[in-house]
């Protein structure tokens, strides 16, 4: 005889659980935790690159980076001089929260203000499996094409910030920024938005503006720094 | 492809709850999976088989309840099915909507024999 047993548990808990975790142990040590996704080749490493050498004599930062194989994305952002640890994920299409725990112990958080995270190269995976951290922030470029909002709603769901990287491209390809606006910001309306080219420099400013914003609310704030 | 890491997560789930109910076999699980989720089901079928072996859920069946992607007008209040590339409401055509179901990835059920 086969009885039911109501269940009724969410897959992805564990993982959710033990986010929740991170997030409090970034918060014991008041480190602000960006996660930055996009596709491979968007921009993340740049757009990295860029901000640690802008805001590096403002903030103290640290970088995880997640890559599938390879440490060259890692020795790019230690390169710039910031802590920086990497964490190889032997195949997996994005970061989770286990996988970012495992890196917290290599990182010197108490001296640290901001973490920026480069998830793995994926636009879809990585949007499903929290990390415990402040922000998130997909990164999409102008070669991509203006239509992945409406391909991928998943994905430009749920996050704070959207960077569109590569603009100094803008008129090799026919990339309507109004209408990739559009897709980006009807599933989540009064998201930030900066267009920006990591290349000339162009746009970076708004975006560092954004961050540093968040990160000064989040220092001087009520940001359960006080366990 | 994350489903084979999602996959143990299931079966962990399911082998938990079995135990709790003194369950001697697993027959079947019932999993509801959003249209905005990410997960393929045909993937989760596939690492089902082989990571259940030699366990008490070896050859139970996976059961999709497939749930849609559903949206909600900020203007009007409306809900309305995802449908494509057009997100804006069929009610007053306001572009401000939000997500309001689909995300679902979750194990509602198991058939247990005791
Ligand atoms: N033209 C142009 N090229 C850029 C820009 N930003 C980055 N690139 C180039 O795009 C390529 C990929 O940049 P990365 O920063 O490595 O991208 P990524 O997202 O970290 O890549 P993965 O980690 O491999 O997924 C490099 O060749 C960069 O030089 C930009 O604003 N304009
Ligand atoms: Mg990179
Ligand atoms: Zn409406």
């Amino acid at each position: 005889m086969t009885t039911r047993v109501s269940v009724v548990e969410d897959i992805l808990s564990a993982n959710d659980k033990l986010a929740a975790s991170n997030r409090a142990r970034l918060d014991a040590a008041g480190v602000f935790a960006i996660n930055l996704m996009a596709s491979p080749g968007a921009g993340k490493t740049s757009l990295i690159t860029r901000t640690v050498e802008a805001l590096k004599d403002e903030f103290r930062i640290g970088a995880v980076d997640g890559d599938i194989a390879t440490t060259l994305d890692a020795d790019r952002i230690a390169a710039v001089g910031i802590p920086t640890v990497q964490i190889n994920t032997g195949g997996e299409c994005h970061l989770d929260a286990v996988m970012f725990q495992s890196a917290l112990p290599s990182l010197p958080l108490d001296d640290l203000d901001l973490l920026i995270i480069e998830n793995v190269g994926n636009l879809i995976c990585p949007a499903s499996f929290k990390l415990g951290v402040h922000a998130s922030v997909l990164i999409a470029s102008v070669p991509e094409g203006d239509d992945k909002p409406y391909k991928y709603p998943v994905m430009y769901r749920g996050v704070d910030a959207v960077v569109l990287n590569k603009m100094d491209v803008l008129a090799a390809f026919d990339f309507d920024v109004d209408y990739f606006r559009q897709g980006v910001e009807v599933l989540n309306p009064g998201l930030a938005f900066f267009p920006l080219s990591c290349k000339t420099g162009e746009g970076l400013d708004a975006w560092l503006a954004w961050l540093r914003n968040e990160v000064r609310k989040y220092v001087s704030g009520d940001s359960g720094a006080h366990s | 492809m994350h489903e084979l890491s999602i996959t143990q997560s299931v079966l962990e789930i399911a082998l938990r709850h079995a135990e709790q109910a003194h369950a001697a076999r697993i027959t079947q699980l019932n999993l509801v999976i959003g249209e905005l989720s990410t997960i393929v089901d045909d993937s989760v079928q596939f690492y089902w088989d082989i990571i259940s072996r030699g366990t008490i859920a070896e050859g139970a069946v996976l059961h999709f309840e497939r749930v849609p992607g559903v949206l909600r007008c900020l203007n009007c209040g409306h809900t309305f099915p995802l449908n494509g590339e057009d997100f804006s409401c069929p009610r007053c055509g306001d572009r401000q909507v939000i997500t309001a179901g689909g995300d679902d990835f979750r194990l509602d059920s198991i058939e247990i024999e005791t």
